[in-house]
């Protein structure tokens, strides 16, 4: 077991670097003088020059390289060009928001969807049944930044239920910024990881050891909880995993429509200005938590599944 | 004569939808004694593990369903039973071991919680009782070390010791009646003289009775005193094991038995039944064996035969053995 965590983190190592190598990349192929980019057009010749140099694009890209990656590693995002911020504080301040967004919907979306799937699979075909499909359909069908609008206009504008925007100050009040962006992902994620529990369970349902539960005697919630939705935690924990990566990039649009702070609205606004330490800052940050959560993901499966623990 | 443990009659099973339904188990009957150990013999798709599934209510609805039929346990009609009853009758009144020992235990439990599951549904008692018990009966099954096993997870096992599990997990209320439906089948020759030789000790030592279900007439020979021969859903023979080997009087049993391998016999190929089992549902009338049958005459396109008796302890269902026996018995008593 040591050994597979061993392992994942090993693999997460060459992950991380090609990242950052990708990210170096990307920032160089931009078309265009970067300094021109960053300062515009009006720039002198003089303050290019001083740009360049303390941006360290001067030295030859090999030793850029370097210094990129040893500055990503040490958290040194370097300073925003529009409010000289330190990006790290920027980053600091912005991703527990993130953070919250993404938890609080994960929870919903769980909370929903499981039930709902379950719900589906033990009545199949039935009313029920069709009823969480359609709503999955529905989930699938409406964009999030939609379905952010439609919930910012219906409860926070004509109801006033809900703030407008921001992110609150202390837990409640930050519950109460966070509740309709992250039921907006939720309402998205529950659709997919509904229909996603039914397909799981409803292949549990045909197998042997189902069968036997019931030759054993075990009454159906047993059957369908202790034995069926345990063994169909495998597929649903690769199905979260996924959905919590999406939820992230998600995030993007609904920090946008919901006016909140977070690190999709920090890089959306970055882009826009063309500030290029916040962006890369960003995007390493976001690829981050991919890795991260991927690694989370593989610890999840040790404790769901024996076979992997005992290997 | 003793009352049956078991006594299935009629029985009928059937798949699809109402309106085309297919009959895959028609009028099935045997009886088990208590303690006794019958077996159903017959080729895939002869409706075999159908009836056993049966008998537990096990075959999924839809979409199949029993149709008509009894089936007896202890004097009571389990078809009577509200469906919310079964539970309370599976594993601990009968138990049941099925064919695939790799499939049929849960990957993500611990064996011994798996065991300890089908003590605790059943019986009454605490946590450290339940552990000690589970210990039992994984030594009784021949499980080395079985204190230390209590925390493995079926894929640390070899087939032969999950069916081992799967038996100590039947065996573990002490059933009346255990059903193992091909229970050897995907395990190899000698292991499945080990399992078939554990199913022989336990039953006499915990007076158990078995009904095994299985396609290979020398599992069924090792085992059990009564076999009843299964085909296309129907029961065709039913005999003790000794009249089966010594004097088969179904056609189709003689079949089986020709097509068993023999040291003594030289021959190149293997004797075959010719044909193939008719698809369930598709004999309208007739003996369902009329196709594949050399000793045929054309009542049998026509009639489905009924079980004739052949002595005091055999039945089979055959137009033709029927009047051969009949015409011999007239000789006999002629002369």
């Amino acid at each position: 077991m040591a050994r597979y965590l061993l392992l994942r983190l090993a693999d997460a190592i060459p992950t991380v670097l090609l990242v950052l190598t990708l990210v170096f990349i990307a920032m160089r192929i931009l078309p265009g003088d970067p300094a021109i980019a960053a300062l515009g057009d009006m720039a002198t010749p003089e303050q290019l020059e001083i740009f360049r140099e303390r941006m360290g694009l001067n030295a030859p890209l090999w030793l850029q390289y370097i210094n990129f990656v040893w500055g990503m590693l040490t958290l040194d995002f370097g300073t925003s060009l529009m409010n000289n911020q330190s990006v790290l504080r920027l980053i600091a301040y912005n991703l527990p928001y993130t953070i919250e967004l993404t938890i609080v919907a994960m929870i919903m979306g769980v909370g929903v969807g499981i039930p709902l799937g379950v719900l589906a699979a033990t009545h199949r075909n039935k009313a029920a049944d069709n009823a969480v499909r359609g709503f999955s359909l529905l989930g699938y069908a409406v964009p999030d930044f939609y379905l952010g609008a439609l919930l910012l206009i219906t409860f926070s504008l004509n109801m006033g239920l809900f703030p407008i925007n921001g992110g609150g100050e202390g837990f409640l009040d930050r519950m109460h910024h966070v509740f309709l962006p992250a039921l907006t992902l939720a309402l998205v994620k529950a659709a997919f990881i509904g229909r996603l529990t039914r397909t799981s369970l409803l292949e549990v349902f045909g197998k042997d050891y189902i069968r036997t539960a019931r030759a054993k005697g075990a009454r159906e919630p047993r059957v369908i909880y202790r034995h069926g939705l345990r063994n169909a935690l495998l597929p649903l924990t690769t199905g979260i995993g996924l959905s919590t990566l999406a939820t992230l990039s998600g995030s993007v649009a609904i920090e946008l429509v919901f006016n909140r702070p977070g690190i999709g609205k920090l890089l959306i606004s970055a882009i826009s200005e063309r500030d290029y330490a916040v962006i890369q800052g960003g995007v390493v940050i976001f690829s981050l938590f991919v890795v991260l959560i991927n690694l989370l993901m593989d610890l999840v499966y040790i404790v769901v599944d024996p076979r992997i623990r005992v290997q | 004569m003793t009352v049956p443990l078991l006594k299935v009659d009629n029985l009928a099973v059937e798949f699809g939808p109402k309106s085309h339904p297919i009959r895959v188990v028609d009028g099935v009957s045997f009886e088990i004694p208590p303690g006794g150990a019958v077996g159903i013999v017959g080729e895939s798709g002869s409706g075999k593990s159908i009836t056993s599934l049966s008998i537990l209510r096990l075959i999924s609805e839809p979409p199949g369903r029993i149709v008509q039929g009894r089936i007896e346990f202890n004097g009571v009609n389990l078809l009577d039973l509200p469906r919310s009853k079964m539970p309370d009758i599976r594993g601990r009144d009968i138990a049941m071991i099925f064919q695939e020992p790799m499939s049929s235990l849960n990957p993500v439990m611990k064996i011994g919680d798996q065991i300890g599951e089908a003590i605790m549904l059943h019986e009454d008692m605490s946590g450290e009782v339940r552990r000690r018990r589970v210990i039992e009966m994984l030594g009784l099954v021949g499980i080395p070390d079985p204190a230390g096993r209590l925390d493995s997870y079926p894929h640390q096992f070899s087939g032969g010791m999950r069916q081992r599990v799967m038996i100590a997990m039947a065996l573990a209320c002490n059933p009346k009646l255990l059903i193992a439906d091909e229970p050897t089948t995907a395990l190899d020759v000698t292991i499945q003289a080990q399992v078939l030789d554990l199913i022989h000790k336990l039953r006499r030592t915990l007076n158990t009775a078995v009904l095994l279900i299985s396609h290979d007439l020398g599992v069924i020979a090792d085992v059990c005193e009564r076999v009843v021969v299964m085909y296309a859903g129907r029961v065709v023979e039913e005999a003790d094991v000794r009249s089966i080997f010594r004097a088969p009087q179904h056609p189709y049993t003689r079949g089986l038995l020709q097509s068993i391998p023999r040291l003594d016999d030289d021959r190149d190929r293997l004797y075959q039944i010719p044909g193939s089992v008719p698809l369930a549902g598709s004999v309208k009338k007739g003996c369902p064996f009329y196709e594949r049958c050399s000793l045929r005459i054309d009542k049998c396109a026509e009639e489905m035969p009924p079980m004739f008796s052949f002595g005091t302890d055999q039945r089979a269902a055959c137009w033709v053995t029927a009047r051969q026996a009949d015409a011999q018995a007239k000789e006999a008593t002629l002369s």
